[in-house]
């Protein structure tokens, strides 16, 4: 199979890209909402971008939270992305600055998408996806925040089936083993029994830990 | 507004360090065979729980609602070898016309 570059990734992550916009418009209605204003949405999708952590801190603060519930909310659910840093980190080559800012192209999408299988990264593909997804995320924000009510909300067009949808196709074609099929299975279980009775974030990271059976050998 | 701010600061300042930490200090080099092992499993593990809590967490609430039968489309067509593009757009359409109908 040839290299995978740049190009491969933009054009991968294109039709999660439309949801993407979509989600950003309403993170951004919502955080003008709640009394954001219309620029700390748009900084916030800038600096953080990572939607279910926006969206929980913003609701928490809306719902009357303090500071630190909204702060905390927002980084359980981002925890993840330790372990997930620290699986594509062999394959970020460059700089220290180049492999900073790599880092921060890194979401759930963009991840999936550069996986090659077997624990391997495209670096190329992580950059393409990551780009095309900060741009739509950065943009839907600013409409949303700019624009304000008037629009639909994005689950009358299904898209919240996309991610669903995505990370299945994304899934199926590295769950190529037994061990895979089982540590799959395992994370799924864990997460939807946690959900129930855990705080939000805390079900994925928790199943993270079905990784653990790579232990066995 | 300064809340407002104070949140925005803090949660970016949170998650670019958390995005940081494995690229910037283990950037390049090859993780010990043991821990690669394990990590190899975090993809399928991570993606499993992603679908599980897409589909049928609604909050802290677990839902069976119109995205089970548009992921359920999205699964027909990955078994079909579909392209990407298509499964994601094949389940969003199911998932909004069972909304509009059902």
């Amino acid at each position: 199979m040839a290299e995978r570059t740049f190009r491969d990734g933009a054009r991968a992550v294109g039709p999660l890209a439309v949801a993407v916009v979509g989600f950003g418009i309403s993170f951004g209605v919502l955080a003008r909402a709640v009394g954001f204003g219309w620029l700390a949405p748009i900084v916030m999708s800038a600096t953080t971008f990572a939607g279910s952590a926006q969206f929980a801190s913003v609701s928490v603060l809306g719902d009357g939270g303090t500071v630190a519930a909204a702060v905390a909310a927002a980084l359980l659910l981002n925890a993840r992305y330790a372990p997930i840093g620290i699986s594509v980190a062999p394959y970020l080559t460059g700089s220290l600055w180049s492999r900073f800012v790599h880092a921060q192209l890194v979401v759930d999408e963009s991840w999936a998408i550069a996986a090659e299988g077997e624990g391997r990264f495209s670096r190329s593909v992580l950059l393409g996806a990551g780009v095309v997804l900060y741009a739509s995320w950065v943009a839907g924000t600013t409409v949303g925040a700019l624009a304000g009510q008037g629009i639909g909300d994005p689950a009358t067009f299904g898209l919240d089936a996309a991610f669903a949808a995505l990370f299945l196709g994304l899934l199926v074609p590295i769950a190529r083993d037994r061990r895979h099929v089982a540590a799959a299975l395992l994370g799924a279980t864990i997460a939807l029994a946690l959900t129930p009775f855990a705080p939000a974030g805390v079900p994925i990271i928790a199943a993270s830990a079905a990784c653990l059976l790579g232990l066995r050998r | 507004m300064s809340q407002t701010w104070l949140v925005v600061g803090l949660v970016g300042a949170g998650t670019i360090a958390i995005k940081a930490i494995g690229p910037v200090l283990l950037g390049g080099r090859p993780l010990p065979e043991r821990l690669s092992s394990v990590i190899e499993l975090l993809a399928p593990a991570l993606l499993g729980a992603l679908v599980a809590v897409q589909t049928f967490g609604n909050g802290q609430a677990l839902a069976v609602d119109e995205r089970v039968l548009g992921v359920a489309v999205a699964a027909i067509a990955i078994w079909r070898k579909a392209p990407l593009l298509l499964v994601v757009i094949l389940a969003t359409v199911a998932t909004a016309l069972a909304r509009a109908l059902l």
